[in-house]
């Protein structure tokens, strides 16, 4: 069981960035009044970010880095460690990690990395980065988003309306007095197919599989190259799992429900997260969202939850929470964490 | 748990249904607009009040009130 336990690793800083650019769920062109009002019933989405074509996840990430290395005035040479969490790298190779180091300036000691997971990516990326930390690294600089924009077909109603874009930068340091941190990692590749864009790699290469959209059912037309998703296995996959696995990780961390005072899940649908909350009879004020304004944002959505929701709260308390991220691989992971108070900003890409 | 029990629970839920106009024998699928999402809707509701997961295969099969009902009880027992 991929259990891991963490100390003398502290978060002293999560910062989020997203495009300015905002569209409604209601201005979306195939959906009718009846379906876009059942759509934000269900989903929560109202509205979502979407970058521009010469903006990446890696430059909404740069931006809050950058921004979180200024107003901390962060030693740069002292972050030795920098990991990238999207599944929309901006190139082929090299990773795009790498050239994040150069970019903000680290010193060439600094170990980076790309770490290619979607919505459990954040919680993922955190183990990784912390178990690198504990080892005696001085600090380490996680970005996690995606640019999920890109990736849809505008003629699939399942997902085209689903995504939002943005960047997260979370700073990371060595400490002998930080508290433990509990995770509880899972995956399941039997569920490949579930959130899948088939061709564009080694499998199916761009340039010898080309597909034309096609008609799977009304109103989800697509190609081979766009985002495809099984609603339906997502939604049960969630049902099962995620509620059961909050569960194990707080057994695990020996902690009570009832003693977490935010649980910050991957902001995929409302409707998700709702019968998780129910299932744990938890009330709503204990589960952040920021689905409706920004969409589901993949790895990004739980830092940008926290930077955005959970802003004043973390900057003056102490919390315990949960954090859970689930989706795309299958892939699920949970860590149980105190933090706080740290500094946090939301900012938007100019 | 008693059908009335779960009319009850679904006409609570679709704000496009009357109350009190759904029976046993009515067809889900015939209400404004089905789509995916109420399908979705429908599943968490039964997870959420009866503990069962129903599967999209399931679902399929699945037209009126009484055939919910019964894939519930089945899967429950």
């Amino acid at each position: 069981m991929a259990k891991i336990t963490i100390d003398k690793v502290k978060v002293d800083a999560i910062y989020s960035c997203v495009p300015t650019q905002k569209t409604q769920t209601t201005e979306y062109a195939l959906f009718s009044e009846v379906e876009s009002s059942l759509f934000e019933k269900t989903t929560g989405i109202k509205e979502r970010r979407v970058a521009p074509d010469d903006v990446t996840c890696s430059d909404l990430c740069f931006r809050a880095a950058e921004q979180l290395i200024s107003d901390l005035t962060i030693n740069k040479d002292e972050i030795e460690v920098l990991i990238f969490v999207s599944q929309s790298p901006d190139y082929f190779l090299p990773a795009t990690a790498v050239t994040l180091q150069h970019k903000l300036g680290l010193s060439t000691a600094c170990m980076a990395l790309d770490i290619n997971l979607g919505c459990s990516g954040y919680v993922y990326g955190l183990s990784v980065i912390s178990s690198l930390i504990t080892t005696g690294f001085k600090k380490g600089l996680l970005l996690a988003g995606d640019k999920s924009t890109i990736s849809t077909s505008f003629n699939d109603k399942s997902t085209y309306p689903l995504f939002g874009d943005a960047g997260t930068a979370t700073l990371l340091s060595f400490d002998k007095l930080a508290q433990r941190m509990f995770f509880d990692l899972h995956s399941d590749g039997s569920g490949k197919d579930a959130i899948i864009i088939e061709y564009g790699h080694s499998r199916y290469p761009y340039n010898k599989f080309k597909d034309e959209e096609r008609e799977y059912e009304k109103g989800v037309k697509r190609s081979k190259n766009h985002l495809a998703l099984d609603g339906m296995k997502v939604f049960n996959f969630a049902l099962k799992e995620v509620a059961k696995s909050i569960d194990d990780c707080l057994k695990y961390a020996n902690v009570e429900k009832e003693n977490v005072d935010y649980f910050v899940l991957h902001q995929a649908n409302k409707l998700i997260n709702d019968s998780v909350r129910k299932k744990m009879k938890l009330s709503e004020d204990k589960f952040p969202m920021s689905i409706g304004e920004f969409g589901n944002t993949s790895s990004a959505s739980i830092p940008l939850t926290i930077a955005a929701a959970l802003k004043r709260q973390i900057e003056t308390n102490h919390l315990t929470l949960l954090l859970s991220g689930f989706g795309v691989g299958l892939s699920w992971a949970n860590v149980l964490l105190k933090i706080g108070p740290i500094s946090t900003k939301h900012l938007e890409y100019d | 748990m008693n059908i009335q029990e779960l009319i009850e629970h679904i006409e609570n839920e679709f704000d496009e249904l009357e109350k009190g106009k759904l029976q046993s024998d009515s067809s889900i699928r015939d209400m404004e607009g089905w789509s995916s999402m109420h399908a979705l809707i429908l599943i968490a509701l039964v997870d959420n009040h009866y503990d069962v997961l129903l599967t999209g295969e399931e679902l399929k099969n699945v037209f009126t009130v009484e055939d919910l009902y019964q894939v519930i009880l089945k899967r429950g027992t």
